[in-house]
């Protein structure tokens, strides 16, 4: 596959709901070919940080940077303005969100055809191609409703690939994985890393992000704490928050 | 006298009456409306609790005739009749008509007073239609279920005639004046009046026919109609009858003959110079199913605005800046807050100062403006019923606001609306009968004028039923279908 490379560039994001502060000050650099493993508890601002990022999210300060398109603080923009950020940056939702009215091809030919004018011949031809290569090729005609979690996953994804994005962001992909899964995703996302793409993925996985992270970013309360190469941070975590995350994997994934 | 009538008959088949009191302080109850208002039956003005008219003048002769005291009960015009029939009042009057469809199912008095169907035109029409027969392919108003209507449904049958049943005696010729009709036949107190009133007509001196008042009566008491007519006989002879129509200003030469003459007779003057005899059922069907075909339309292209316009109003609240949220919210409030009845008379009536439109225009535009807010809400729920994550998803991939609309959220809502809006669609369908009050002969306006002429609603009610029937249950099972191929594809 193509893939253009973008870096992914985050200066001093401040992020607040009402009163209450969700990111203070993050600084965060992903480069292309890059898989970066975003973990934190519940709450800890992984999805808002993965939303700003997409425009999904307004920020009161700071700023992002994907290529040469910038996010600036204030409310999102319309969607008329943010038509290279769309072009350059896929995103996978936490519970898939797929487009329940339409099939599994229709799901992924929609955008190509619509937001970015391709013929019907050429967006499906890319779709079969990204379904055959996650292996969800024989569900083509499905609706969303009758997917596994595995399949609609995997469908999420290509959907979020169709477009041909230079990033890849990917909100708790593995949650409703079981763990065989889990590691076809892994090699999944590696293969899309080494095409050019810079991934985000946010996970509570240690297990995951151990196995197929570049980096890990350990994120508290709104605040980078910890961040290195997933084997140095989940083998020797300086913080504690981050041997907590260590020590209860399961008692944070409860989201 | 004689004004609306929304067809609420069906309830006449209902209970059987209490029996009229008969005791030591006999009261003789009659009924009339005093809608219709002078000189008939109006309400005082400076009591409207009490009403007078020469027919309340009349009534009260009549009870003290029968050593009673008169007793008024309002009830609607066309009503009166199977009313009477059914128990409610001693006797019926109100401008009640001698027709031979009421003689034949009711006791009717002798009549009391002869009228003159009288044409009524624009000034500037004079000259050119004076008889029925010059008014082919000119629609001519008058008030539904009358003499007068089928004196016209005879003409349209001879010539291209177009009849125009209206539901009170006041708008024919407001709607004569604003050139919606081409004149107006009517009884000669109601043309005069109208004249007095408003004037911007003509009425032509030579009448089209006669036809005389009479009060109306069970037809299980010919005993009683006998003693009223003792009695109204009597009046004749002693002059009260005269005094009273001097009083109200509707005393002439025409009423002096006639008086002499009926004096002089012993049976009944017979009926009206009217039409029709009774006719059998076969006869009302066709105009039943013509009538059904302008209900079906009518709903069609009512539903057809209102979905349109729901649509646009559910996705103005949702998307537009606030002013104009808060005016479409404003629209949906006032719409849902306040009748139709109400929103067709302005729509009709009150701006044809402004925009003079057709009756069936004026229906759809009512009905699918009015069904446009109960469209809007359904489809504003709707359309926040779809999960947000599927939103953003749409618009990550970079969709357009209105792409994602028109190609995410829309469609799922629209698959949400359908059952709602198909008990809508019934219910529209029903509420189509409401537009007899703007002139839109209808299913529900044609069966009253059927079982009006032919005196019951049970035939006329259940071929009705029958066909209102037929098209609201194939819809609720296409809708039903439709609604699980959805969910289960």
């Amino acid at each position: 596959m193509t893939a253009a490379s973008d870096s992914l560039v985050i200066r001093g994001l401040h992020v607040t709901r009402g009163a209450r502060p969700i990111l203070r000050g993050v600084d965060l650099d992903v480069a292309p070919g890059e898989i970066v493993a975003l973990m934190g508890a519940s709450g800890a601002g992984k999805s808002t940080a993965l939303r700003a990022i997409v425009a999904l999210q307004p920020f009161e300060r700071g700023s992002i940077t994907i290529g040469d398109v910038a996010l600036t603080p204030g409310p999102v923009p319309p969607e008329s303005a943010l038509r290279s950020l769309r072009r350059r940056v896929g995103m996978v939702f936490q519970a898939h969100a797929l487009f329940e009215h339409l099939s599994v091809l229709d799901n992924l030919t929609i955008a190509p055809i619509h937001a970015l004018g391709w013929s019907r011949e050429k967006a499906e031809s890319v779709a079969r191609r990204l379904l055959e290569s996650l292996g969800v090729a024989s569900r083509i005609d499905a609706l969303p409703r009758q997917l596994s979690g595995g399949e609609a996953q995997r469908v999420a994804i290509a959907r979020a690939l169709a477009p041909d994005p230079t990033m890849l962001l990917m909100d708790e992909p593995t949650s409703a994985l079981d763990p065989s899964r889990r590691g076809a995703l892994g090699e999944t996302l590696r293969g899309l890393a080494t095409d050019g793409r810079g991934l985000v993925v946010s996970t509570h996985d240690v297990d995951f992000a151990r196995g197929h992270a570049d980096r890990v970013v350990v994120l508290v309360d709104g605040s980078i704490v910890e961040m290195g190469s997933a084997e140095q941070v989940l083998s020797q975590p300086q913080h504690p928050a981050t041997r907590e995350l260590l020590r209860h994997p399961a008692e944070s994934r409860r989201d | 006298m004689r004004i609306r009538i929304i067809a609420a008959a069906f309830l006449l088949v209902a209970c059987r009456p209490q029996t009229p009191a008969s005791g030591p302080t006999r009261a003789i109850r009659w009924g009339g409306d005093a809608e219709g208002g002078a000189p008939f039956v109006e309400a005082e003005p400076n009591d409207p609790s009490r009403v007078r008219g020469f027919d309340v003048d009349i009534a009260g002769m009549i009870a003290k005739g029968l050593g009673a005291t008169p007793q008024f009960i309002q009830v609607a015009w066309a009503s009166i009749p199977a009313s009477a029939d059914r128990g409610d009042f001693d006797l019926g009057m109100s401008g009640i008509e001698d027709r031979p469809e009421l003689r034949a199912r009711y006791a009717l008095s002798i009549p009391y007073f002869e009228f003159r169907e009288v044409l009524a035109v624009r000034p500037g029409d004079a000259g050119r239609f004076r008889r029925l027969s010059d008014l082919a392919g000119h629609r001519v108003g008058t008030l539904g279920a009358t003499q007068a209507f089928e004196l016209l449904n005879a003409e349209a049958a001879r010539s291209r005639l177009i009849p125009v049943s209206y539901d009170d005696d006041v708008h024919p010729y407001a709607d004569l004046v604003a050139g919606r009709v081409d004149a107006v036949l009517l009884d000669h107190i109601i043309a005069e009046r109208s004249l007095r009133r408003t004037g911007g007509f003509v009425i032509q001196p030579t009448p089209v026919a006669l036809g005389h008042y009479v009060a109306v009566m069970a037809h299980a008491r010919p005993a009683f109609r006998d003693s009223v007519n003792a009695v109204l006989r009597a009046r004749m002879a002693d002059g009260s009858l005269e005094h009273t129509f001097r009083t109200w200003g509707v005393w002439d030469d025409a009423q002096a003959t006639y008086i002499a003459r009926v004096s002089a007779e012993a049976p009944p003057a017979t009926a009206a110079t009217g039409t029709s005899s009774s006719r059998s059922i076969e006869a009302y069907v066709p105009s039943l199913l013509r009538a059904a075909i302008v209900t079906l339309l009518l709903s069609c292209a009512a539903m057809a605005l209102a979905v349109t316009a729901g649509i646009g109003i559910a996705a103005g609240r949702i998307y537009s800046p606030p002013i104009v949220r808060w005016i479409l919210a404003a629209y949906v409030e006032v719409v849902r807050g306040t009748p139709v009845l109400l929103q067709l008379f302005v729509l009709y009536y009150g701006l044809s100062g402004v925009v003079r439109l057709p009756a069936f225009a004026a229906a759809v535009i009512g009905l699918g403006l009015n069904y446009a807010a109960y469209e809007s809400e359904i489809y504003r729920s709707a359309l926040e019923a779809i999960a947000r994550p599927q939103l953003e998803a749409a618009r990550t991939l970079g969709l357009s606001e209105f792409q994602i609309l028109r190609l995410v959220r829309g469609p799922q809502a629209l698959r949400l609306a359908l059952a709602p809006m198909t008990n809508d669609f019934v219910a529209l369908l029903k509420d189509s009968s409401l537009v007899s009050v703007i002139t839109v002969v209808e299913l529900t306006k044609q069966t009253a004028i059927y079982a009006t002429n032919v005196g019951s609603w049970v035939v006329p009610g259940l071929l009705c039923a029958a066909i209102y029937l037929c098209f609201s249950l194939p819809l609720s099972r296409a809708a039903r279908r439709l609604e699980r191929r959805w969910s289960v594809a």
